[in-house]
C-alpha cells in the first residue's frame, strides 16, 4: 500500500524572540521538522520496512525554505516529497478548509490508502487537519494515536488513541485511514550520512494551486491573524538571585522550612 | 436570533469537567449573540448527564441516545443533525482529545470555518467574532478575526468557570440514525501502574527536556535521593522512552498535588500544568526567564540545572 505522510516546517522561537507584525521575527525563529510528523514519517517507515508500505510519500504546504526539513523526511526513508505553495499562501493564515483543499487534490493523485499526519503543528496549534481531510476524502480516521499494529489482510488498523488521565482507548480502524500520530509512537531515527546523500536524488515534486486544479480563490483563508503579543506574565514567584551556590542554598532553606529532606 | 450549540463530553459513565465550562463558555458566546444556549449529551447514561448539565442558562437540552462511549461516527452523526434542526451561529466541542476527533469533521460536513483550542472570544455584531489563542507552545497569545456569522470552536479546559447551580432547561430526547462506525472502539487501558504511583508522593522532583541527555538523569535521580523525593518527569522524557509512562505528569499522564513539587528544566507547557498545578508549593528550576512554569511557580532559580542541582544536592547530603 501506499502511505502518504503530512509533514510541515515549523518555527521554534529562540529564548529571546520579537514579534514583528503578526508573527516572530524569522531571525529569532530556528526551523525545523514538526516534532508530531517526525513520529509520523518514523512510523510511515517502518511499515516499509516491515513490507506493508511499498512508497512512502511526504507532502506539504511550505515555501522553498521548507525544502531542508522534506530532505530530512526523505533522508529518514520516505521514497519523494510534494511540496505544494503557491504565493497566495504567502502572508496569510491558513484556515483548515484551505490546507484540507490542497491535500485532498494531492491524495487524488496519489491514491493512498494511509495517510499519516502529525497530531498538530507546534506553531498554530490546531490538531484539526487530519480528521477534516479524512471527512472530505471519505476515509476513516484516528485522533491522537499512540500506539498502532496494522493488519493489512483483514484491512484495518489497530490503534490506541491517548486520551487525557493515563487512559488509552483501543479501537480498530478500517482502511483507507487517515490516522494523527501522538509523539512516543515510536522512536523517530536520525538520519544516517547515507540517507543523507541518497535524499539528495529523491525527488520533491514542486507543485501550485493551479497545478492541482485549484486557484488562489479556492484557498483564500476564513481566518485572519489580528494580533500577536506576549501573554502577561502572571508570575509571583520569587525569584532566587545569586549565583548557582547561592541560590541552592537559599532554596535549601526554603525546602527544609517545608519539612523537605528532613 | 443566533444560537449556541454546546456539544458536553463523559467518558466511562462520568461527565468531564470540561463539560460544565462549556456552559459557561457557550452561555456568554450566546448572551453576545443574543440566543439561546443548546447543550447536547451524545451516548452513554443521558438521562443523568442531562441532569447534570441542566444548570442556571442552558436553554435546551439535547439527549442522543446511541451507544455507551464516545464513537466520533455517532459524534458527527449527532451533532449535525442538532445543527440542521437548531441552525446554530456556533457549535461548541471541548478541546480534548476526544473533540478533536469529531468537530474538525463536523466543522468540514457543515463548511464551517473551525477555531481550535480557543481560550477566549469576543462577539461584535459589526465586527463579528474575534477568538483568542496561543501559537507556537504558549510562547504567544494571538487573536484571530474570523469570517462570517457561522463557525465550530474547540475550546481548552481550564480556561472558564464550571456552570453551578440547578437550572431549568428543557429535556428532549432526539433520535438520530448513524452510520456504522469503521472505527470501533475495542475497550479501554489504564496506563502506568508499575513500581510507583507519583500521585501518592508528598515530595516529587521532576524532569524536564532541559535534562538533554539520558544519562543526565542521574543528576535528578542524585537531587531526588538526597531530598527523600520521588521522581516524575515530563512528557519529552517519556517520549524518548528514558522513564516509563508511570512517571509521566501532565493532562495525558497523572494529575499530582504533591506538598512540594520541583521542575527541573521544564518550561512548563500547558498539557503538563494540567498535571501539577494543583500541589502546594512549586519550585522552577530553569534558563529560560520567561518560560510559563515562573507564572505558576512559587519559587525560582533562573539558572541552568547542571550548575544548581549538583549544589542542591551539595546542601542536602
Amino acid at each position: 500500500m501506499k502511505v502518504l505522510v503530512t509533514v510541515k516546517e515549523v518555527g521554534e522561537p529562540d529564548d529571546d524572540f520579537e514579534i514583528e507584525g503578526t508573527d516572530i521575527a524569522a531571525s529569532d525563529l530556528e526551523y525545523d521538522l514538526n516534532e508530531w510528523d517526525d513520529y509520523a514519517v518514523e512510523a510511515a517507515v517502518q511499515l516499509a520496512e516491515a513490507g506493508i508500505a511499498d512508497e512512502v510519500v511526504a507532502v506539504t504546504i511550505g515555501p522553498e525554505r521548507a525544502e531542508e526539513t522534506i530532505r530530512m523526511a526523505l533522508a529518514k526513508g520516505a521514497d519523494r516529497a510534494v511540496r505544494v505553495w503557491d504565493d497566495a499562501f504567502e502572508g496569510t493564515f491558513a484556515d483548515v478548509s484551505s490546507k484540507v483543499d490542497v491535500l485532498e487534490a494531492v491524495v487524488d493523485d496519489e491514491e493512498p490508502e494511509l495517510v499519516l499526519s502529525g497530531v498538530q503543528a507546534a506553531d498554530t496549534a490546531f490538531g484539526a487537519t487530519g480528521v477534516a481531510l479524512a471527512e472530505r476524502i471519505g476515509f476513516e480516521h484516528a485522533a491522537v494515536v499512540n500506539d498502532l499494529e496494522l493488519d493489512a489482510d483483514a484491512g484495518v488498523a489497530n490503534v490506541h488513541r491517548e486520551l487525557e488521565g493515563g487512559i488509552e482507548e483501543l479501537t480498530e480502524v478500517d482502511l483507507p485511514a487517515v490516522l494523527t500520530v501522538q509523539t512516543g509512537l515510536n522512536e523517530p531515527r536520525y538520519a544516517s550520512l547515507r540517507g543523507i546523500r541518497q535524499a539528495q536524488r529523491k525527488e520533491i515534486a514542486v507543485t501550485e494551486l493551479e497545478d492541482l486544479g485549484l486557484s488562489a480563490a479556492d484557498v483564500e483563508s476564513t481566518l485572519t491573524l489580528t494580533e500577536m503579543y506576549e501573554p502577561e506574565s502572571e508570575s509571583d514567584a520569587e525569584i532566587i538571585e545569586g549565583d548557582a551556590g547561592e541560590a541552592a542554598g537559599r532554596l535549601a532553606e526554603v525546602l527544609r522550612d517545608k519539612g523537605v529532606g528532613a | 436570533m443566533s444560537d449556541v450549540l454546546v456539544v458536553s463530553e463523559h467518558r466511562r459513565g462520568e461527565l468531564r469537567d470540561v463539560s460544565l465550562e462549556l456552559l459557561t463558555a457557550g452561555r456568554e458566546l450566546a448572551d453576545a449573540l443574543d440566543g439561546d444556549l443548546h447543550v447536547a449529551v451524545v451516548a452513554g447514561d443521558v438521562e443523568r448527564f442531562a441532569d447534570e448539565l441542566n444548570r442556571p442558562g442552558v436553554d435546551r437540552i439535547h439527549a442522543v441516545e446511541n451507544g455507551e462511549e464516545f464513537d466520533h461516527t455517532v459524534y458527527a452523526a449527532a451533532v449535525e443533525a442538532l445543527a440542521e434542526r437548531i441552525d446554530p451561529a456556533a457549535i461548541v466541542t471541548p478541546n480534548s482529545v476526544n473533540g478533536l476527533d469529531y468537530a474538525p469533521a463536523v466543522a468540514e460536513r457543515l463548511d464551517v470555518p473551525l477555531v481550535a483550542d480557543v481560550l477566549g472570544f469576543e462577539y461584535d455584531a459589526d465586527g463579528g467574532l474575534t477568538v483568542t489563542r496561543e501559537m507556537y507552545g504558549s510562547k504567544v497569545e494571538t487573536t484571530v478575526a474570523v469570517e462570517g456569522d457561522r463557525f465550530c470552536l474547540t475550546v481548552r479546559g481550564g480556561e472558564f468557570v464550571p456552570a453551578e447551580g440547578v437550572g431549568d432547561a428543557e429535556v428532549g430526547s432526539v433520535d438520530i440514525e448513524a452510520p456504522e462506525s469503521g472505527a470501533r472502539v475495542k475497550g479501554f487501558e489504564e496506563v502506568g501502574g508499575g513500581d510507583v504511583d507519583i500521585a501518592d508522593a508528598d515530595v516529587l522532583v521532576s524532569v524536564g527536556r532541559g535534562i538533554g541527555e539520558e544519562e543526565n538523569l542521574d543528576l535528578v535521580e542524585e537531587l531526588a535521593d538526597a531530598l527523600g523525593a520521588t521522581l516524575s518527569s515530563s512528557r519529552p522524557i517519556v517520549d524518548n522512552g528514558w522513564l516509563p509512562k508511570n512517571r509521566q505528569v501532565g493532562q495525558s499522564g497523572k494529575v499530582v498535588t504533591p506538598d512540594v513539587y520541583i521542575a527541573v528544566g521544564i518550561s512548563g507547557a500547558v498539557q503538563h500544568v494540567a498535571g501539577m498545578k494543583g500541589s502546594d508549593t512549586i519550585v522552577a528550576i530553569n534558563t529560560d526567564p520567561n518560560a510559563p512554569i515562573f507564572d505558576i511557580a512559587d519559587y525560582g532559580i533562573v539558572g541552568d540545572l547542571f550548575d544548581v542541582v549538583p549544589e542542591l544536592v551539595a546542601e542536602f547530603e
